[in-house]
Parts: structure tokens; sequence; C-alpha cells
């Protein structure tokens, strides 16, 4: 029989053979998941397989549209930095703009509309938190008009569609976001930010305001909407963020 | 002839030996996070005595920059460390070992002797496996566990979980809360490696086997 410090030392022995063993598989574990061809700022195939994961647990579980963003009194209204310049570089001539539209399952852009036809919708303002990807958030009042009514009333039926793609009239910026998120109540295509008209570094002459999503989806000076059942490339996650990024 | 005394079961060795790697990289992923937007200090009024963090720390640590690849290593391990937390909780309730480890009413005077015994400055109290400044500390690091994710939950879906958001004060609050938790965790780690390198050899084997000569022969040594 073991004395007990033969036995103790053959206990010690095995549990750090154990623990390192644990060791050893955490860190193949860690090789595994960082593994494979990644592209320059992107992030690791494995880790995007998780936010994948991580999404539809989110979608099914907590996602709804019924769960709105607080919103606040005027007096919380602050300074809303305007982040970002990509796309807005062209000189705006706002006579000349057009938003271009391409329904659910058309082969091209089948409207262009200019700014009055928008303003032609039911008009709607929210005072929210907007949320940056880097953390800070500003509360901000926005006016514009659904998403839901403007698909309802130019593109009826594309509701139907997986994801919205948009993206500024250069093609510079870009974004895609989920269909029941770009259907979401507090969802604007907005021309008004704090009571006054959108100034060119918050997108005039129209912006995406998507409060369930952080700001990297609300896109400025939108040039062109599709609804489409494939995903519509999204700038920020070919730069190695969760395509998703839903508040 | 006595037998080797059990210190520590398998589940609450295992447990405490995952997290380790874990948190760190939760810490480690939460710096690159935080980074992109830092305004958190200690001083008061006007006057700053650490921002966090300086510039200097970033070069010194060279921990870098890369919020992307933090959210998306914080959102992969944070399954893991709830996970594991999760584990030991459950464990720790119905086994029953909770009794050794929730402070009763004695441990807070027993406590204020912990510390002075640690400073020289008396005897040790009487104790069962855990001292009493061991309770109360093991359960307020777990009671923080359950703190971070809550918080980080919190900060993670502030609209579809706008409830909890606005019981922790909102969003701002909650990324305070969870930063000032996250930095308790690293005062805790400090403190912690100091008294095990204190308790020496014996303490810390027994952490990782689980195992103690018995009490007497222990003593004798």
């Amino acid at each position: 029989m073991l004395s007990n410090e033969q036995e103790l030392a053959r206990r010690t022995r095995r549990a750090f053979l154990a623990l390192g063993g644990g060791a050893v598989a955490g860190m193949a574990g860690l090789g595994w998941l960082s593994a494979g061809p990644i592209t320059e700022g992107d992030i690791p195939p494995n880790f995007r397989k998780v936010l994948g994961l991580n999404e539809s647990a989110v979608r099914s579980a907590l996602y709804s549209n019924n769960n709105l963003a607080p919103t606040f009194p005027a007096s919380a209204i602050g300074k809303l930095k305007p982040n970002g310049e990509e796309g807005l570089e062209d000189e705006l001539v706002v006579a000349d703009w057009r938003l271009e539209i391409k329904p659910y399952g058309s082969a091209g852009v089948t409207q262009k509309l200019a700014i009055d036809d928008i303003k032609t919708l039911p008009l709607h303002d929210e005072t929210i938190e907007f949320k940056c990807v880097e953390g800070w958030s500003t509360v901000t009042r926005f006016a514009g008009a659904r998403l839901s009514d403007f698909t309802a009333k130019f593109c009826a039926g594309s509701e139907r569609a997986i994801c919205i793609g948009m993206n500024t009239p250069d093609g510079v910026y870009y974004v895609s976001v989920d269909m029941p998120s770009a259907l979401h109540p507090q969802t604007l295509l907005a021309w008004e930010m704090n009571g006054e008209p959108l100034t060119e570094e918050h997108g005039a002459p129209l912006r995406l305001v998507i409060p369930v999503k952080y700001g990297i989806k609300n896109i400025k000076r939108i040039g062109r909407i599709e609804y489409t059942d494939t995903r519509p490339k999204d700038y920020w996650e070919e730069r190695g963020y969760d395509w998703y990024a839903g508040l | 002839m006595q037998s080797l005394e059990l210190k520590h079961r398998l589940t609450t060795r295992w447990t405490h030996w995952v997290n380790f790697p874990v948190l760190s990289l939760m810490i480690m992923s939460g710096m690159w996070i935080y980074w992109a937007y830092d305004p958190y200090r200690i001083g008061f009024g006007d006057v700053t005595l650490l921002h966090m963090f300086p510039d200097w720390f970033y070069k010194l640590s060279g921990i870098g920059k890369k919020l992307s690849f933090g959210m998306a290593l914080h959102f992969v391990f944070a399954w893991l460390f709830a996970i594991n937390g999760i584990v030991y909780a459950i464990y720790t309730a119905v086994s029953g070992e909770w009794r050794e480890l929730l402070p009763d009413a004695k441990c807070f005077s027993q406590a204020i002797e912990v510390v002075k015994h640690d400073l020289g400055l008396g005897p040790l109290p009487p104790q069962g496996r855990y001292n009493a400044a061991q309770r109360i500390t093991y359960t307020l690091i777990i009671l923080m566990g359950f703190g971070s994710m809550i918080t980080g939950l919190a900060i993670y879906k502030p609209i579809q979980l706008a409830g909890l958001t606005s019981l922790l004060g909102g969003y701002q609050w909650a990324r305070f809360e969870h930063f000032w938790l996250t930095m308790g965790y690293v005062g805790f780690f400090g403190i912690h490696v100091g008294q095990v390198i204190k308790a020496g050899w014996a303490n810390f084997r027994s952490m990782v086997c689980g195992y103690d000569l018995p009490k007497g022969a222990a003593d004798a040594q």
C-alpha cells in the first residue's frame, strides 16, 4: 500500500498532467478558432461562425419588432458626433439627387425618387439613443418616414425579401440589414435631425436611422435601395465587424 | 493510517482553472473594446489621478487596439465564461458546498482578525475550508461574475433587453458598471496571487490535485 506521501505525489503528478493536457487542448481550441484564410482586416472564419450562431440565438430568442428602443425627452438630446465620411466625398446637389429602388425579384432599378416624393410619406419622429460601435452613445432626435411605409408605398411585396441593401450614390459606403430590423417601426429614412434639416456630414438629403443596430448600419446619403434574398455586401462586415450588429 | 484530506472537489478545481484563461481572454478582448471609447478615470472634480488607460499602458503592455477582433473574441468567449460560472454555481448550490462558502454573521468580525493575521498582527481565528476573509471575498467574486454577465447582456442587447438595461441605470451606466467590475477582478487577482504565494506549495497543490496530507501529518511537517 502506498504511504500518504506517495499517494499525494501520484495524485499531484496525475493532476498536473491533466492540467497540462487541458492547457494544450485549450491552445488547440484557440488555434482551431483562429485557423483559416483571413483577408486583411477581417476576423478568422470560425469566429464569424460563432457570431452567426449568436445572431440566430438572438433572432429566435430575443428579437421582436415589439421591442422598441427607449425614447428620451428633448432635454436629454446631446451633440451627435458625425463619425464616418465614407461615401460623402462628391459634391451634393439635392435637386439632382435621386433614390434608386430595386424591388424584390426585379432585375434592375425600377424607380428613381426625388426627395419630395419621399417626403409625401407620413412623418415620424423619435428621440432615441444613437449607439456607435465604438461604445459611445448620444441621444438624438430624428424625423422622417418609416422604412416599412416607404416599402409599402413604393415597392409593395418587397417585404418578403430576406435582406435590404443600401449604398451611397458613389458606391463607396454600403450596408445590408436583415428584413425584420428594416421593417422595425423605429427604422426611418430620415431627413431631419434635432428639428433641423439633415446636414451633409450627418447624411443629407436622406439617411437610414435604425436604432436596433449600431451606428455603422445607419448609412448616410442613401443613393440606392435594393431588396434581396441574399446578403448584399456590407462595408464594416468586410472590415471585421459582426454583420448583424443588432442591439 | 489517516487518509489524505480532500481540500477541493474536482468540479471546483476544473471550473477554477477553466475560468482563469477564459476570464483573461475576456479582459484582454474587453480592453480592445474599451479602447475605442475610453472615458473612465480615477479622480474627482477636474483632477484626474489616473486615466483608464494612459497611452504608456498600451505601449508597455503591447496589447494593441483592435475593436472588431476584440468584439468577436468577447462574444465567443462570453459563452464559456457564463457556462463555466453557471456550472460552478449550480454545483456549489446542489452539493451543499455553499455552506462552507457563504459568509455567516461571525465572518465579518473574524475577517478583520484574518487581515490582522495576514499583516502579522495577531493569531488566525479558527476556520473551516475557507477562512472568514476568503468566504466574504470568494462570495463577492462570484456575485461580481454574475454582475459581469448581467451588465454584459445589458450592453450587448440594450434594446431587446431594454428592461434590464434601464434597471442598471441605462446603456452608459451598464458599460461603466461592466468596466469597474472588471477592474475589481484585476485587483482581486493581484491579492489572490499574493496570498497563494504566501500560503505556499501545499495550498497551491491542493487546488490542482484536490488533496493535502492529513491535518495532523501536515502540521507535523
